[in-house]
């Protein structure tokens, strides 16, 4: 076949030929631009109507100056890890993680703590009952030929003049007593959750800590995940419409999480100071389980109540600001650990907070009141997730956040019926790990969003969120200003438990006087008896 | 490879069903890369993580490392708009191929359909060790080893301006030119 060529060899055919696809290109540059303008038109109309503005917590201030000196009481499970975020690891500890079998691969643990950010912190103080947890951590302590002295009773390190400040991560019938001895003797407390383990303790530590000047954190770490910036924003910004429920829960299916702590084999009435670690609690002979294993007693704990659904108060708490709620009934009872434990694991919780409202979309006066519910299980552990149930949309709460439009909004309606809204798809997604925000999200990101806790994110650098917090505490007391989950948190959180508690174990309806600020409708022999006065 | 461009003589049928079979995937692998071009958020790293199967710990590894997964996510971006390119408008087809293999490849390797696996990531369907990455891999080798550019794309163009042989696209169609090498050509 002949066909015409130019003088360089190439005839029409060829050019005809050698840019066929350019038709094909065309149309993969239009469509693909319709698509664009498309998922941008939506991503934009929602993102208009939504104008959340994903944020990160203010910095907290520098760590200069002279080193903080550290008290630290009890050094068991909690304290060890506490003193890991203040840059203190056992040495123990790091041998673990570095034979460690089962760790996945890549495992930055090691690597994570020597990067983390120094606090600037001396351990000058250490006290356990128990003579092996004290010899552990003053080991830990050692830096720079420094070392931590050790006490067996907390009231002669409160004496020394060497501690500017206490972490206190004991047994939860200790917090309130140290907590406010440590306050007296002019030190800033850090006090692991639940902040009291009583009724009368709690109205004291609250008087304790208005009078003081020292700074007053409770343990709840989770404030730092940057996630719950963005949800205060996303809750005030009315984006769900009015919240009537809440659904919070726990679920753990394994003996650790059940409390059933390894007990060290050497413990002995020679190595514990049993009377010290008894305080307020009843009169005992020494009782091994009941030292390691003391979550699972009244005596000492305070059950899913104070130990679990303190958390999850406290995440809510601090979106939405609800408090104590006006009353509060609990059941439940223990029906996968049967091994002589007195605290449930099987625990449901109802608070009522009749006036609630941050904001709705109906008729003026049609919406009002909330049900905070709290469902915990130790016997089983599928995620069920929190949620934040609106009328106009539900917020999914985790590392990540997650917002889907329900199908009936009265605010959305418009958008779902033209199209713009799918209520399957999330209408907000924030995934701290990534950079942005994606407001229509793809396939992917709603799976994978949900993964990993312990850790948080800062401008995407994974960070030990109990680090932040203590930082926080430290900034406080070295520059001023405010923490996160101080005094009137605490006292929130306390009280709420304390009722949930209250109700599961005598049966009856719990309310809240918010006027005189006092518990009513349970009389205070019954209180007596069950050891909450 | 035994044969070249030059000596391959397709029918009208077989040369319009490859150009629409290296056309589609080109399409697809445009795609993957544009819209991940245009959205600023999107990183490879989860995808990573979720890695299972003998080369997880690899992947893995890629996610951890934030300067090395900034080079997967360039890489890969600019591999799928590249190969996607060369594939639709026929320019480098055969290297388009071989670097289309080479990303699917890793795909595949990172989310093996094996027994017993699962992935947070959810599947359109049923797979049983093959997987859509899989045929598309496939499809790609039959795309190598069945070029079509050089009839119907640029590399046509591209072979007579750099003085390469130019192949008749069907038996009727015998390369005429007395100016074009007869020599069997690179893979293009």
């Amino acid at each position: 076949m002949e066909h015409k060529q130019d003088n360089k060899g190439i005839g029409r055919r060829d050019i005809l030929k050698g840019l066929a696809a350019l038709p094909v290109l065309g149309a993969f540059l239009a469509s693909a631009g319709f698509k664009s303008a498309y998922d941008k038109r939506i991503r934009n109309s929602i993102l208009e109507e939504l104008n959340i503005k994903a944020a990160t917590p203010p910095p907290t201030g520098p760590m200069a100056g002279p080193p903080v000196n550290i008290g630290l009481i009890g050094f068991g499970i909690r304290g060890e890890q506490l003193a890991r975020a203040l840059g203190f690891a056992t040495p123990q500890w790091i041998e673990k993680i570095k034979t460690d079998t089962l760790a996945p691969p890549h495992d930055t643990r090691l690597q994570d703590y020597f990067e983390q950010e120094n606090l600037n912190v001396r351990i000058a103080g250490i006290c356990d009952v128990f003579d092996t947890n004290r010899e552990t951590g003053i080991v830990a302590s050692e830096r720079n030929g420094h070392k931590a002295k050790g006490y067996r009773d907390y009231r002669e390190m409160l004496d020394s003049p060497d501690i500017d400040a206490v972490v206190i991560a004991t047994p939860d019938h200790w917090h309130a007593p140290m907590a406010i001895d440590a306050l007296a003797a002019g030190k800033h407390v850090y006090v692991e959750k639940c902040m009291t383990h009583k009724l009368g303790e709690t109205y004291a530590l609250n008087e304790a800590v208005r009078n003081s000047e020292a700074v007053f954190q409770v343990g709840h770490q989770h404030r730092q995940t940057q996630s719950f910036l963005t949800a205060q924003d996303i809750i005030r910004k009315n984006v769900l419409g009015h919240i009537a429920l809440i659904q919070t829960n726990t679920n753990r299916n394994d003996d650790m999480g059940a409390w059933q702590y390894d007990i060290h084999p050497d413990a002995n009435p020679r190595t514990v100071d049993w009377d010290a670690f008894l305080g307020n609690a009843p009169r005992i002979p020494f009782n091994a389980e009941h030292l390691f294993r003391w979550r699972k007693y009244w005596a000492y704990g305070t059950g899913l109540a104070g130990d679990l659904l303190t958390h999850d108060f406290d995440r809510i708490n601090c979106l939405l600001n609800m408090g104590i709620p006006s009353a509060v009934m609990a059941s439940g009872g223990i029906y996968t650990h049967r091994d002589n434990r007195e605290v449930p694991d099987v625990f449901q919780v109802v608070m009522e907070y009749p006036d609630f409202f941050v904001g709705g979309s109906k008729a003026e006066g049609k919406e009002k009141g909330m049900t905070f519910l709290y469902s915990a299980s130790l016997g089983n552990q599928y995620d069920r997730g929190t949620l934040l149930m609106g009328h106009d949309a539900t917020m999914q709460l985790g590392q990540s956040l997650m917002v889907y439009a329900d199908p009936m909004s009265t605010r959305y309606l418009p958008m779902i019926e033209e199209g713009i809204i799918q209520p399957d798809v999330p209408i907000y997604a924030y995934d701290p790990r990534a950079e942005g925000v994606d407001a229509v999200t793809g396939a992917t990101a709603k799976y994978f969003a949900n993964k990993g806790l312990m850790y948080t994110y800062r401008d995407g650098k994974r960070v030990d969120a109990t680090l932040l917090h203590m930082r926080e505490w430290l900034s406080a007391i070295r520059n001023g200003g405010k923490v996160s989950a101080g005094i009137q948190e605490g006292f929130e959180e306390a009280i709420s438990a304390h009722m949930a508690t209250i109700s599961y174990r005598t049966g009856k309806r719990v309310e809240w006087d918010a006027g005189t600020q006092r518990i009513k409708g349970i009389e205070d022999s019954l209180l007596e008896e069950i050891g909450m006065a | 490879m035994k044969n070249t461009a030059s000596e391959l003589r397709y029918t009208p049928s077989q040369l319009n069903l490859l150009v629409l079979l290296r056309m589609a995937i080109g399409w697809h692998f445009l795609y993957e890369g544009v819209v991940k071009l245009w959205n600023p958020g999107w990183s490879a790293g989860s995808f990573l993580v979720d890695s299972k199967g003998l080369f997880a710990g690899l992947f893995q590894a890629m996610a951890a490392n934030p300067s090395v997964l900034e080079a997967v996510d360039f890489l890969n971006v600019w591999g799928l708009i590249l190969v996607g390119l060369g594939l639709m408008l026929g320019a480098l087809t055969r290297w388009a191929a071989i670097g289309g293999m080479v990303l699917l490849g890793f795909y595949y390797l990172s989310h093996p359909a094996l027994i017993g696996v699962q992935y947070a990531m959810p599947t359109e369907g049923s797979y049983l060790l093959v997987n859509k990455n899989l045929i598309e891999l496939f499809a790609l080798a039959v795309l190598y080893v069945f070029p079509t550019g050089h009839i119907l794309g640029l590399d046509r163009l591209l072979n007579i301006w750099f003085g390469k042989a130019a192949a008749a696209e069907t038996p009727a169609e015998q390369a005429p030119a007395e100016n074009r090498s007869q020599k069997a050509s690179i893979p293009s």
